[in-house]
């Protein structure tokens, strides 16, 4: 276990579910040469997660496949940048950002991710999201607009 | 009229007659006429494919994806256990000791391989670097960029896994490898166009027991090929998903 100090942080989710989940200041490095990839149901539920995807998260992969994939999500990460990513491949197009996920130990992992609609048949079967190692500028970048974002989002509730 | 086979450019140098020699083995044991024709790019192949004048094509990951999605082909099989993976490498000497160490302004050796160049500007993303902050210059074969990098012409290059670990090792020992992709999902395809579409299910039972077949066999020695693989619909989907999230 890490040394770093851990706290417990009330997760809110879009829909209205709460979680309490252990967040720890202690960075996962991103592996290199490795892409940690999922796919979901057109409802966000994971059906399928590769090696990487496992390793990063902390979690076994029956614990991955069925649940929501905002199983990952870090309080550290603004509502709205997912509200961008939903609306947007909702609409059938790539979305591509900056994220950063919540491991079930409470550490986290930066990843430069991008999620595409599945079409087969002009049907939408789910979404694919394949993340690549970001670099660590673009990684401030993100860090300083989620940070902003979070402080207008409490002001605006 | 004949069939018409051709191959990824990108096929190692060294199996152009295991390409012929399996034309071969394919004609007889489906009993049609196929004609193989080979390229020495891709434009002028990707130009003949849109011509329609492709019914089958042992084609890279990267063209697997207009192949099937626009023009309806399907994945007939797969290389047994061959993966498209690839490595960024430096001379010996470099002063990099990891991908974030190299700098704008660097000069990257690449070859036109789709999916090795792809898989390779995305790896050197960490080190924010991106086609417009770096030189590229493009090389016939990985050992010329071998050759480019240990003259000193080149700060980096991109290469094939296998051609990298193919290299001899008098000329490795003067490279170093500053990071492989592990990909697993990404790599060649067999596909058959729509007029050749009706065979699809025969010449994939056909490559499922090739390596039985003594002549088989031996024609698959000579593409350095272990043996076929089935491929799904499914699984030619996915691993078309997987490369629209890599190209921009
Ligand atoms: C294919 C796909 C992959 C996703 N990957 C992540 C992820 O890695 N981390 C994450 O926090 N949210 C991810 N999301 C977004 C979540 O579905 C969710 O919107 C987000 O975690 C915020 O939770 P909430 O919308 O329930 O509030 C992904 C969505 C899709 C469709």
């Amino acid at each position: 276990m890490s040394q770093h100090a851990s706290r417990e942080v009330l997760i809110r989710y879009m829909d209205g579910r709460e979680r309490t989940a252990i967040v720890r200041e202690d960075e996962v490095p991103y592996p290199d040469g490795k892409l940690i990839v999922s796919r979901t149901d057109p409802n966000g539920i994971i059906t399928h997660a590769n090696q990487a995807f496992v390793d990063m998260s902390g979690y076994r992969r029956d614990e991955l496949i069925g649940a929501n994939h905002n199983i990952l999500r870090h309080p550290d990460m603004p509502a709205a940048a997912f509200q961008g990513l939903w609306e947007t491949i909702q609409n059938g197009a790539k979305w591509q950002g900056y994220v950063k996920n919540l491991c079930k130990d409470g550490r986290y992992y930066w990843v430069k991710a991008t999620v595409i609609p599945n079409i087969r048949q002009g049907r939408l079967v789910g979404y694919t999201s394949v993340r690549r190692k970001p670099s660590r500028s673009r990684i401030r970048e993100a860090e300083a607009l989620y940070a902003g974002m979070m402080k207008e989002g409490r002001h605006a509730v | 009229m004949p069939f018409n086979f051709t191959v990824s450019p990108d096929f190692g140098p060294d199996h152009v007659s295991g390409w012929f020699y399996f034309n071969t083995w394919l004609q007889r044991q489906l009993g049609v006429d196929i004609h193989l024709e080979l390229y020495d790019g891709f434009e002028q192949q990707r130009a003949d494919i849109r011509a329609g004048k492709v019914d089958l094509i042992y084609a890279n990951p990267y063209d697997a994806s207009m192949l099937v999605r626009e023009l309806g082909f399907q994945a007939v099989a797969r290389p047994a256990a061959r993966r498209d993976e690839a490595v960024i490498a430096v001379p010996a000497d470099s002063a990099a000791s990891c991908v974030e160490d190299l700098v704008p302004g660097m000069r990257l050796a690449t070859t036109a391989d789709p999916d090795v160049h792809t898989i390779g500007m995305i790896m050197l993303e960490s080190a924010d670097l991106d086609k417009t902050n770096i030189e590229q210059r493009e090389y016939e074969s990985y050992v010329l960029i071998a050759k480019a990098l240990i003259r000193g012409e080149a700060d980096a290059g991109f290469f094939l896994k296998q051609s990298y670990d193919e290299l001899s090792e008098l000329i490795r020992g003067r490279l170093r490898s500053l990071v492989s992709s592990q990909i697993g999902v990404v790599h060649h395809a067999l596909l058959v166009g729509p007029r050749l579409a009706g065979r699809a299910g025969d010449l994939a039972d056909l490559l499922m027991t090739m390596q039985d077949d003594p002549k088989g066999g031996y024609v698959l020695e000579s593409m350095d090929i272990r043996g076929w693989e089935r491929m799904s619909v499914e699984q030619t989907e996915f691993m078309i998903d997987l490369i629209d999230t890599l190209v921009d």
